[in-house]
């Protein structure tokens, strides 16, 4: 349901009342996905991370959230090109994996862990959102740069507001990926007695949130903005795709159990 | 046959915006000095009866009057390359030739601003006031021309007023707001720096401040010209050598000097870069040579839109106002079809025939009255009164008549025929 309503946002966002079907539909989307959430929740008593397609959705789910945040606070409608189909993306890819739920581990039923993977999701979305945001900057900033004004010109808002959305967004993003790896580092001593266990997941984590730092300390130093902002935040959010999915499928680590597909952990 | 080959005609040469690049035009601008001196040479020509010369940022147009329409075409170019030092080939190939009808029409599209970089800006209407109140100083514009001109304002507020194309985006300053708007959202705050001064770039600053544009500083070459202008914007006035330190504080350029030389240089912006903590700065050139560097275009966060970039903003809009500018044509139309009536008029053998038919329509009607009143007379009598008014009007008429038709004095042959149509009123 999610992703019809993302597609139908992103085909027609050309048109201002178009957009604003497009908005509500992914807000009737996100509604409908909450509930959806909460109801696995509540049935099955955990928080539904359990494989790879739950995962997904719930990644869907947050990106989704985050965006209606964005989207109330800086009124950039054009983001839902960007997120509409992103959510759309992952939505359908969730829908192709094999949902059997497994058997409940123990270990998800702790307050540490649902906090960790709810920071870190929002967190992801938010800088999944800088992504798009730095992205669209670039594009408007080439087509301001060359001079050649075609079809997104018009339909792009101001590099400002873009700089300062996706700045925003980094700042959230950083923030609650700061709190995950906190309530991970608790949430790993009261299950395997230490805060950190080198694993490939939490390395890559490490790099993601030292290249977000960098970022943001360049910025409020020497005042990184517009251009290299925006490719940071791009390569950014290829670090964490790739410490999403990469480091699951290449690399063995304690985090695997969550995207593995059948297979228990 | 004699007569009609002492017609004078109009011819018109010009380059603009689309026939050639800003750096020719910049070549090839005229200063009201300048153009004095060229229309001062146009006079001393031969060739050449009647010349007006408009001079703008896009434009450079010659309007003449001739009897022999290929040697001032090309009497006119050789001045060109004369005056601007520049060899006839560089520029041959950018120049339109119009003649005749064309260049009425030509004209008066230009004035009506249907020919302008931003269709429907006003400010062209009042640069060729300008050049024809130089003319008609020098004495170089005569009887076709002023009628012309006359005719070409008459047409240009018709546009302006029966038609909605100076309702848009009226200018190219405006068209800089709107892109300084995509690049910084708001202007609420931000700090504008205007080096030079000029109806466009003021106009900018202008709507800067409607836009509640932050500090605004003046910098001129004159330090009390810039204390001025910067009163009126209730801004500072800096000196020209403080340009560059104050590239630091400020995020919108507006530059519009005389100046031959780049008035900010790379180096200059590059300098200031760290020192801006990567804000961006954003220039316009509305000089015509360019005062800004291009190459500043390349750094980060910087951006440079000079005349011709701003070309491109405006073609946006440019759909929204087709529909208007259709409507003005079709008033440039009608106008060129008058002018046409007006000129060929202003032949000798028409004139006569007009002034021989006003005459015995006048006398026509009189005897008609007179005899009404005189019923006793018999039909001879009528006849003889009949036979009197018309010997009346041949003598009346026959030294005037010789005078039109002389060949000695063709110069002012148009200025006769216009004088005898205004002083009988021919033109109804």
């Amino acid at each position: 349901m999610l992703s019809t309503a993302g597609y139908v946002a992103y085909l027609f966002l050309q048109k201002n009342y178009l957009q604003q079907t497009g908005f509500y539909l992914i807000l009737a989307g996100f509604l409908c996905h909450t509930t959806w959430i909460g109801y696995g929740f509540v049935q099955s008593g955990h928080f539904p991370i359990n494989n790879l397609h739950q995962t997904l959705s719930m990644a869907g789910w947050t990106i989704a959230g985050v965006f209606l945040i964005f989207h109330y606070r800086f009124h950039l409608k054009i983001l839902g090109i960007f997120t509409a189909p992103l959510v759309t993306l992952v939505m359908v890819i969730a829908s192709r994996l094999p949902s059997a739920p497994h058997t409940a581990d123990s270990i998800l039923n702790n307050i540490w862990l649902v906090a960790h993977v709810i920071t870190i999701f929002i967190g992801e979305a938010s800088f999944a959102l800088a992504c798009g945001v730095g992205f669209l900057y670039l594009v408007q900033e080439h087509t301001i740069k060359s001079k050649t004004h075609g079809f997104f010109f018009k339909r792009l808002p101001s590099l400002e507001l873009l700089d300062t959305t996706g700045y925003a967004c980094i700042v959230a993003g950083f923030t609650m990926l700061t709190l995950g790896l906190i309530t991970g580092f608790i949430y790993a001593k009261s299950v395997w007695g230490r805060f950190w266990s080198w694993d490939p997941k939490e390395v890559w984590s490490g790099i993601t949130w030292l290249l977000y730092a960098a970022l943001l300390h360049q910025r409020l130093t020497v005042g990184w903005r517009g251009r290299k902002a925006a490719i940071m935040a791009i390569i950014g959010f290829a670090v964490i795709l790739f410490t999403f999915f990469g480091v699951n499928f290449l690399l063995q680590g304690h985090h695997g159990e969550f995207t593995k597909l059948q297979m228990g952990g | 046959m004699r007569l009609l080959k002492n017609m004078l005609e109009i011819v018109l040469l010009g380059l603009n915006h689309k026939t050639a690049p800003v750096a020719l035009r910049e070549c090839l601008a005229f200063s009201p000095d300048e153009t004095s001196a060229v229309l001062k040479a146009f006079q001393e020509s031969p060739v050449i009866s009647e010349a007006v010369l408009v001079s703008t940022c896009n434009r450079v147009e010659i309007l003449m009057a001739t009897e022999d329409k290929s040697n001032a075409v090309r009497t006119a170019k050789m001045f060109l390359s004369e005056f601007k030092k520049l060899p006839a080939s560089e520029f041959e190939k950018s120049l339109y030739i119009h003649k005749g009808d064309d260049a009425v029409r030509h004209m008066f599209r230009v004035a009506s601003s249907l020919d302008s970089m931003v269709v429907g800006e006003p400010q062209i209407l009042g640069q060729i006031k300008e050049a024809y109140k130089l003319a008609t100083l020098k004495k170089t514009s005569g009887v076709i021309l002023n009628k012309l001109l006359h005719r070409t304002f008459f047409v240009a507020k018709r546009v302006r007023s029966e038609t909605g194309i100076g309702d848009h985006a009226v200018s190219i300053s405006y068209a800089a707001i709107e892109l300084g708007r995509k690049i910084f959202g708001t202007f609420e705050g931000k700090k504008v720096l205007l080096i030079g001064a000029g109806e466009m770039a003021e106009l900018a600053v202008d709507h800067l401040i409607r836009n509640k544009v932050g500090d605004i500083l003046v910098a001129n070459r004159t330090f009390e010209n810039g204390v001025k202008l910067a009163k009126r914007f209730k801004g500072n006035a800096i000196r020209f050598e403080e340009i560059a330190d104050s590239l630091e504080r400020v995020d919108i350029v507006i530059s519009s000097t005389g100046s031959t030389d780049y008035v900010v240089t790379r180096k200059q912006v590059k300098a200031v870069i760290r020192r801006r903590r990567n804000r961006p700065i954003f220039f316009i050139d509305i000089a015509v040579p360019r005062d800004i560097d291009p190459e500043i275009n390349r750094l980060t966060n910087s951006y440079v839109y000079d005349i011709d970039d701003l070309k491109g903003v405006i073609d946006g809009s440019i759909e929204n106002r087709n529909k208007e500018a259709i409507k003005g044509e079709r008033i440039v139309d009608e106008a060129v079809i008058g002018f046409r009536r007006w000129y060929d008029n202003l032949d000798v053998v028409p004139t006569i025939v007009a002034l021989r038919n006003k005459m015995d329509a006048i006398a026509q009607a009189e005897i008609k009255k007179t005899l009404l009143a005189l019923k006793h007379l018999s039909d001879e009598d009528r006849q003889a009164v009949t036979r009197m008014t018309n010997a009346m009007i041949n003598k009346i008429l026959h030294d005037p008549t010789l005078l039109l038709k002389s060949n000695g004095h063709h110069q002012n042959k148009s200025g006769y025929l216009d004088i005898t149509r205004k002083l009988f009123k021919l033109d109804e």
